[in-house]
């Protein structure tokens, strides 16, 4: 049934701190290495070993340069996957029921043998977490890698989504958010966890923990104030030679 | 929006049938027998080919069946019952004007009004979504139906109606073209806002998450068609308003008509092209596009 429950027991999400991300895509690796060989139809690639390569993938990292307007730039890197909406646009526009939202754990799903593949789903989503797979031709999202989490013959340091597992930095976490007490909760309370696009009206239940505020360098060097600066204006010998030269035909003025 | 020929042939064709449908189901004195026939068969062609070229863009087209069972939030489930319900009520009404010479009027009201219903289901696939700021306004409905009866209204050769109808169209098209190019910004959906940055500062694209594309890019990054959307605009507007306009008010017989049609259908499939090319989905603010 594609209409959204109206509340959810738990609320299982990611939490992605932009701060410890180094932008290594392991998680990306994992998710597609996990998912393709589990739950539901393979991520295929097309023109894998072409110049034309794509492919379907679950999660995806994109880097920003933000430019504050004073001091120097920052470089972030930006997992992005399914955020798992609590008013998810892409369940309610599914004509056939295959695109659900599970009412225990708040788990956005596409029951893959009911989905035609008519892509109005990923229309619907602001965030891109959904793709058609080219191969089969069902719509692929993350799952939360619930094949995982609730998996009895796992050990239980590995029931969690793949991308958290691998993830080198720690900078992906995953728990309850629904549970105010909760690991993930505490992290996004005291870190000031934002959503995406908030004005899209989707209520993700995935939190980004912002980048915190890069150092200002203190001058270490006791010696660099009596440095030599590098000639700009060239008086003297490179001043000549600038002038000589550019006098010559062809020469840079 | 990647404008995909099936989508464009859908809306156009099965929106001009319905159209022609509803004059049909209203129509006071409709026509009968071989004539009844002939409009009929038109009207069937273009609904019945819109909606099957519509299952063409389908990753399993032949799970079609269930799109009819969500109908409590699907706009696009809701379409396919519509057009279902709306085909089959024309088709009896069709039945007894062909063959039996009379007009089982209740069911050409009711035709009428799911055809209408049928074209509305289908601009409110575009016009719910948020993800597309130049498609979720009251315009894209409003001009959904309207074109639909307007070339409804000039297949099924009413001519004194389809010119205030074509008249209104574009009025509405202008409108339409003119506030949706300030609505992707009035959104307030911006790469700050997709990234969730914006309190640290402006943020740019550095590095895509692939070397190659992806179905995200081909799929709702169309870039190519903007850079002349002005001039598309222009012989859309020419194409399928001017010309007919002129065509219907100055000509005297069938062969300048059918012209006029004709003209109309290219102008609308330019500016239905239009509809899709020219929508930027937010999605691509976060490749650093629109």
């Amino acid at each position: 049934m594609t209409q959204l429950p109206k509340s959810t027991d738990k609320k299982l999400g990611l939490v992605i701190d932009l701060d410890t991300c180094v932008g290594c895509h392991a998680c990306v690796v994992s998710c597609k290495g996990w998912n393709t060989e589990n739950y539901g139809a393979p991520l295929s690639d097309q023109n894998a070993y072409s110049g034309a390569a794509s492919g379907t993938f679950l999660n995806r990292v994109h880097s920003y340069e933000v430019q504050p307007e004073q001091g120097e730039a920052q470089l972030i890197h930006f997992p992005k996957s399914c955020l798992h909406c609590d008013d998810a646009p892409c369940v309610t526009v599914c004509p056939t029921g295959a695109s659900y939202k599970r009412s225990e754990d708040g788990i956005v799903l596409v029951n893959e043998s009911d989905c035609i593949g008519c892509g109005l789903c990923a229309w619907a989503c602001p965030y891109g977490a959904r793709e058609l797979d080219a191969k089969e031709g069902v719509m692929k999202k993350c799952t939360l890698c619930v094949d995982r989490i609730y998996n009895e013959n796992l050990p239980q340091e590995d029931r969690q989504p793949a991308c958290v597992r691998t993830c080198p930095a720690g900078a992906r976490h995953f728990g309850d958010l629904a549970d105010e007490t909760s690991d993930v909760s505490i992290l996004v309370a005291e870190r000031g966890g934002f959503d995406l696009m908030p004005e899209q009206g989707t209520k993700p239940t995935n939190k980004y923990l912002p980048p915190r505020p890069k150092d200002v360098e203190p001058e270490f060097d006791i010696l660099a104030p009596y440095l030599t600066p590098i000639a700009q204006d060239g008086k003297g010998f490179v001043g000549w030679l600038d002038k000589a030269l550019s006098s010559l035909p062809g020469g840079a003025k | 929006m990647h404008p995909a020929p099936s989508v464009i042939i859908f809306t156009v064709f099965s929106g001009l049938g319905f159209g022609l449908l509803f004059w049909m189901g209203i129509d006071a004195t409709p026509p009968t027998g071989w004539v009844g026939f002939v409009f009929f068969a038109v009207a069937y062609i273009m609904a019945v080919g819109g909606l099957l070229s519509s299952t063409f863009h389908l990753g399993h087209p032949e799970r079609f069946l269930k799109a009819f069972s969500q109908w409590r939030s699907s706009w696009l489930s809701r379409e396919g019952i519509a057009s279902v319900a709306t085909l089959i009520t024309m088709g009896f009404y069709g039945l007894g004007l062909v063959f039996f010479d009379v007009a089982w009027q209740p069911l050409g009201w009711l035709g009428a009004f799911g055809a209408l219903m049928t074209v509305f289901t289908t601009s409110m696939i575009y016009a719910q979504m948020k993800t597309v700021p130049r498609w979720r306004h009251w315009t894209t409905p409003a001009l959904f139906l309207l074109l639909s009866l307007a070339g409804g209204a000039m297949l099924a050769g009413k001519i004194d109606v389809s010119l205030p109808l074509l008249v209104l169209a574009t009025g509405l098209q202008v409108l339409a073209w003119v506030h949706g190019d300030g609505r992707f910004v009035a959104s307030g959906t911006s790469m700050e806002t997709a990234t969730g940055l914006g309190h640290i500062g402006k943020v740019r694209a550095f590095e895509p998450p692939h070397t190659g594309t992806n179905y995200l890019m081909s799929e709702f990054i169309h870039v190519v068609g903007r850079k002349h959307a002005m001039k598309l605009r222009i012989i859309a507007a020419v194409l399928g308003f001017l010309l007919p306009a002129l065509g219907l008010y100055f000509g005297d017989n069938h062969g300048i008509f059918a012209l006029a049609i004709v003209s109309h259908i290219a102008g609308i499939i330019t500016l239905r092209w239009l509809f899709f090319a020219q929508a930027e989905h937010v999605v691509g603010l976060y490749y650093g596009k629109r």
